[in-house]
Formats: C-alpha cells, structure tokens, sequence
C-alpha cells in the first residue's frame, strides 16, 4: 500500500517539474527526446569492460538537471530504488569471468570492470529517461511520437492510461486501506480475496470506461487526437541537438577522462 | 524481469524496437478495422487498472512472502490480443518514462518479452485451447495457470538471449538460465493463480463481459499461420538485424568510421600531435613520474576489447586523474548553472 502512495506522489512530483520554466522546458519535446535517445544509443554502445570513458556522458544529465531545474535528489532517489538489481547482476561477473586485470598494482577479476560499466551505464540511463520526463511532461511526448508518426491510437491509449493512472491509483489506496483496516494480513491480500477484491475494481473500471467514452462522445470524441498548438522548434532546438550530438560521438570515439589524465600527469597517449 | 539499458546493445536494443513496432503495427491495424471507437477509452482506463493492480501485495498462502501481478494475460484475456499489446505497451511505456524501469532502449526489448509471448503465444494457443468454449472455474484456473507460467518462461529466456546477444555481461548462458528459469516460474505460478482469480470472479459477476471478449473475432481471433509466419518473420530481422551489428569487432561506431574514413581509429596529424605534446608538457601537474604511456605498452584505453586487461600503472593513474577531473568538471558545471538559474530567478 506504501508504494500505491509514493507512486502516486512520483508522479505529481514529475508533473510538477515538467510544469517549470526554463531553457530545456522551453526546448520542443522531439528536441529533448531524440537528443536521448542519441545519449542512450551512445552510452550502451561502449564495450563492456569500459569504465572511464563512461565518465563524459555524466554531462548531459548533471547539465540538463541544472539547467532544467530538476533537483539531483529526484534523480537519485529513483536510481536507488533500480541499482539493486542491476548491482546483483553485476555482482555475478567477478565469479564468472576468468580474465584478470592489475589495477593500481593489484591483480583482480576483469568482472569488476563489467560490474562498474554497467552500474554507471545503468545509473545514466535511468537518469536521462528521468530527465527526459521531468522537463518535458506526458503530452510533450505524445506530441513528439505524432510527430514521429507513431500510430494515433497508440498515442491516444497512452496518453488515457496516464490521465486515468493517478484516479486508479487513488481507488487502488483507498481500497487497500480499507482492506488492511479489516484484515491481519500484513504481507498482501489473503488468497481467497484475490478475485473479488481485484475484481471488484476491474468491472468498476469498465464501467468507468463507458461512462469516459460517453462523455468524450459528448465533447466531441470522433477517434481523432489533437494535440493543440504545441511547440514550435526555435533556432536553439537544432543547436542544442547538434551540440550534443557531437559530444557523444566525441565522447564515444576518444577516451577523454584519459587524455585529460594523461595531459595532466605527463603520461604519453 | 525488466530488461535493463545497461545489458544491452545498441544493435540488439535497436533490433528489438523493430520487432516491437512491427507486432504494434500489425496490432493498430487489426484494432483500427475490427474494433469499435469505444475500446479506446477502455484500453486506456484498463490500462492504468493494470498499473494500479501491479502495486498490490497478493500474499501467498504457506510461504509467508508475497506477490504481484504482471497483467499481460489479463489484459489479453478481457481486451484480446491486439488490444492487450497495444495496452501492456502502453503501461511499460509509461513506467520506463516516470519510474526509469528499463529505460528508453530497452523498452522494445521489455514489450517484446512482456507483452508478445503473453498476448501472441500463451493467450491464443494454450488459454483459449484449454478454456475451449464452455470455459468454467476449472478450466479458467487451469488455463491461466499453463497460460501465465509459459508466457513468462518465454519472456525471461527472451531476457537471456538478448543479454547474451548483447555481449555487456560475463555471465554464462547456463547459469543465468538456471537463474532467471526458475526465478520465474515462481512468478508465473502467482501469476497465473492471481489471473484465475479476477477471470472466474468476472466469469461469475458478468459472464457478458467474457462472454464478448470471447466470442466476438475482433477481440481475439489469431490464426496460429499468422503467428508462425510473424514469429519467422521475427526471427528472420532479429537474426539479420544481429548478424549485420553484433560482431564485437569493428563495433558499429567504428565500422561506421571505418566506412566513412577508411580507418577504424581517427589519426591526429603529426603536427597536431607536436602541439598538443607540448601543450602536455605545460599542463602536466606530475610530470617527473614518467608514467608510461599506454600506447607504450601495446594498448590503448579501456575499449579495445583485444589488448585489455593488460593495464600498466601509468595508464591507471592517469585514468584516475582524468576520471576524478571528468567527475568534477561535471559537477562544477552543473553547480554554476544551477546558480545561474537561480539568480535569474526564473531558470535560464
């Protein structure tokens, strides 16, 4: 029951950040969506033993939050909730690859370095998709998938499972409030109420469903979705892109956290 | 389990979204031409009523733990195949957005392993063959049980292939199969029980409500030709897609540069080279160390999956150097933008 609730606080809390105003609000959504998408291609494509050359794409979400006005803490407060997993399978590589590596003049297991990539890549991934949300909001993407032309009604079904979500959600608590306010249970719902207790909401929902679609009839509902206005893409929007862009690929193709060692210790590359 | 960016390969990332948005496609066009205007709105409200039911704790009898509901093979079974797709797409999609489960690339792969195997194989050819036409409590709870554990099996082997395709982990195809099978079993028993559950509770409540869902063609009609000929046409990208990107060596990024350059590795020109050398000469904070240098061992950084793990401690300490340099640029980059923003009050 916890998480109905903190769930339903995320995503006010995310709602809230897309409503600011800044310089990355103010870019248009298909801007910010392929630029992570980009981010997210580039990021993953590095080898897996790749650890330092991981370190130049903490620029793009560390300046995307600054300049968007997202707090780090919203960031890693998620982060914390997906690394546990992605720890445990990271952990299982140092007893499974046979190949060894002298770090700072101790032999360890080549797994460890597998185990840093993917916590890094995991941790930039999942902030940048965060960022992603938190300055651009639900109906900037939808607007950028139309433009990318994806089917109208696969826009229209995500954009009412977002709408619909927080009043579900809401149902959903109060049903299990009420649930533990008269059961002993403190792991779950007993097995005998499965299906009563979920069913009763499901049929709920369809009949919340035909009363929605009556009143969308009434508005004027004919199957179509309009996005309004919108945005349009100022003389920033390709710049912020191809700026980017070339960072990545910068990023991909020279290790610069070494170069950068290796300027300031001496050390010839 | 969700597929995670970190395991992935752009290659096997990419191939995946294809298969995704094909099966889709094919799904937009089969809801488009046989569903009327009024499935939207239910497979839009149906779809948060997944969400809402994924957060609640079933707990199971005997073992003192509890569980949770995944929806695939409820959604298929109220909403039909092609509409449970598009659904179950619709609610990955948007917990890879809010919550980062996943993340953006392997969103294609967590809809292929979530929603594919559930909506396309285990709810056509085992649910629907078992229920057959009479349905019944029995049947139900049969059915959804072989339905859930089939669907879910297919989509962790699913996981393990594409972690292997990708080529991110160590992790050997036995062990992780071992680990991830069994793992899901367990979830697909829950699953299946918890499915039954709600499927009789309705059958009882409003047997009309399953009674259209399972009669009319729109909702759930598959030929199991059309599925084979998809599945082939699926394997046939997936092996094209994989085969065209996945070898390790050139990697894409470096095959492209390779395409474009002729070389695999851009080359500074001597002068830029001279430069830059006394450049370094200038700015190195510890030069007496005479570190050498990595090429002077015969490898060149942490990427060249050939010369690794052969590292020398010059390498290292440079690494370090260059790392911490990274890590705190970064931060003081977005220390100063953030102050910016707010002496400008209003963001930038």
């Amino acid at each position: 029951m916890a998480s109905i609730f903190k769930t339903i606080d995320h995503i006010r809390y995310f709602d809230d950040l897309a409503r600011q105003d800044s310089f990355i609000h103010r870019l248009h959504p298909l801007t910010k969506l392929l630029s992570t998408t980009v981010y997210a291609l580039v990021l993953v494509s590095h080898d897996k033993y790749a650890t330092l050359a991981l370190l130049p794409f903490l620029f793009f979400p560390v300046l995307v939050a600054a300049a968007g006005r997202v707090p780090l803490s919203a960031i890693l407060k998620r982060l914390l909730y997906l690394e546990p997993m992605i720890i445990c399978l990271g952990l299982l590589n140092p007893l499974f690859d046979r190949e060894t590596t002298v770090i700072m003049g101790h032999t360890v297991s080549s797994g460890w370095l597998i185990f840093a990539s993917i916590v890094i890549k995991g941790s930039l991934a999942v902030s940048s998709a965060l960022l992603l949300m938190a300055t651009t909001g639900m109906e900037g993407i939808a607007l950028s998938l139309r433009m990318l032309r994806v089917p109208r009604i696969m826009v229209l079904q995500l954009l009412l499972t977002y709408r619909y979500l927080s009043t579900l959600l809401e149902e959903g608590a109060r049903i299990m409030q009420a649930y533990s306010f008269r059961s002993l249970s403190t792991v779950g719902v007993a097995a005998k109420a499965w299906g009563s207790l979920l069913g009763q909401v499901l049929l709920r929902t369809i009949d919340r469903a035909q009363r929605i679609y009556d009143a969308m009839c009434l508005r004027g509902f004919n199957g179509e979705y309009v996005p309004g206005k919108g945005r349009r893409a100022g003389i920033a929007d390709p710049i912020y892109l191809l700026a980017w862009g070339a960072f990545f690929v910068l990023s991909r193709v020279f290790n610069l956290p070494l170069y950068l060692g290796c300027l300031l210790t001496g050390g010839v590359r | 389990m969700h597929m995670s960016d970190a395991l992935l390969s752009p290659a096997v990332g990419a191939t995946m979204w294809a298969a995704t948005a094909a099966a889709a496609a094919y799904s937009v066009k089969k809801v488009q031409s046989e569903m009327d205007q009024k499935k939207v709105p239910l497979m839009g409200v149906m779809g948060a009523f997944i969400f809402t039911a994924q957060m609640i704790n079933f707990s199971i009898p005997g073992t003192g733990s509890s569980g949770h509901l995944g929806g695939g093979l409820l959604l298929a079974v109220l909403l039909g195949p092609y509409a449970g797709f598009l659904t179950m797409a619709s609610i990955l999609a948007i917990q890879a957005l809010f919550f980062a489960d996943g993340g953006l690339l392997a969103l294609g792969a967590n809809v292929f392993n979530l929603g594919f195997f559930t909506c396309f194989v285990a709810y056509p050819f085992i649910y629907r063959k078992i229920v057959g036409r009479k349905g019944g409590p029995r049947r139900i709870i049969i059915a959804s049980l072989a339905a859930a554990v089939i669907g879910l099996q297919m989509g962790a082997f699913g996981v393990v292939l594409e972690t292997l395709a990708s080529g991110r982990t160590e992790l050997p195809f036995g062990a992780f199969v071992s680990l991830m099978q069994p793992i899901h079993l367990a979830i697909g028993v829950v699953e299946g029980l918890v499915t039954a559950a709600v499927v009789g509770f309705v059958w009882k409540a409003r047997p009309e409500l399953m009674e259209r869902a399972f009669l009319n063609r729109a909702l759930g009609d598959l030929s199991i030709r059309k599925v084979l000929l998809g599945l082939a046409a699926g394997a046939v990208l997936i092996g094209a897609g994989l085969s065209w990107f996945a070898s390790s060596h050139p990697d894409g990024l470096e095959w492209a540069m390779f395409k474009t350059s002729g070389k695999e590795e851009l080359e500074a020109t001597s002068s830029v080279h001279e430069k830059l050398g006394g450049v370094q000469k200038r700015t190195a904070i510890l030069p007496d160390y005479g570190f050498k240098g990595p090429e002077a061992e015969g490898t060149s950084g942490d990427t060249k999956g050939e010369s690794w793990p052969v590292i020398d401690v010059g390498t290292t300490v440079s690494g370090l150097v260059g790392g911490l340099m990274t890590l705190l640029l970064a931060g003081l980059m977005g220390l100063m933008i953030n102050q910016a923003a707010k002496a400008k009050g209003n963001g930038l």
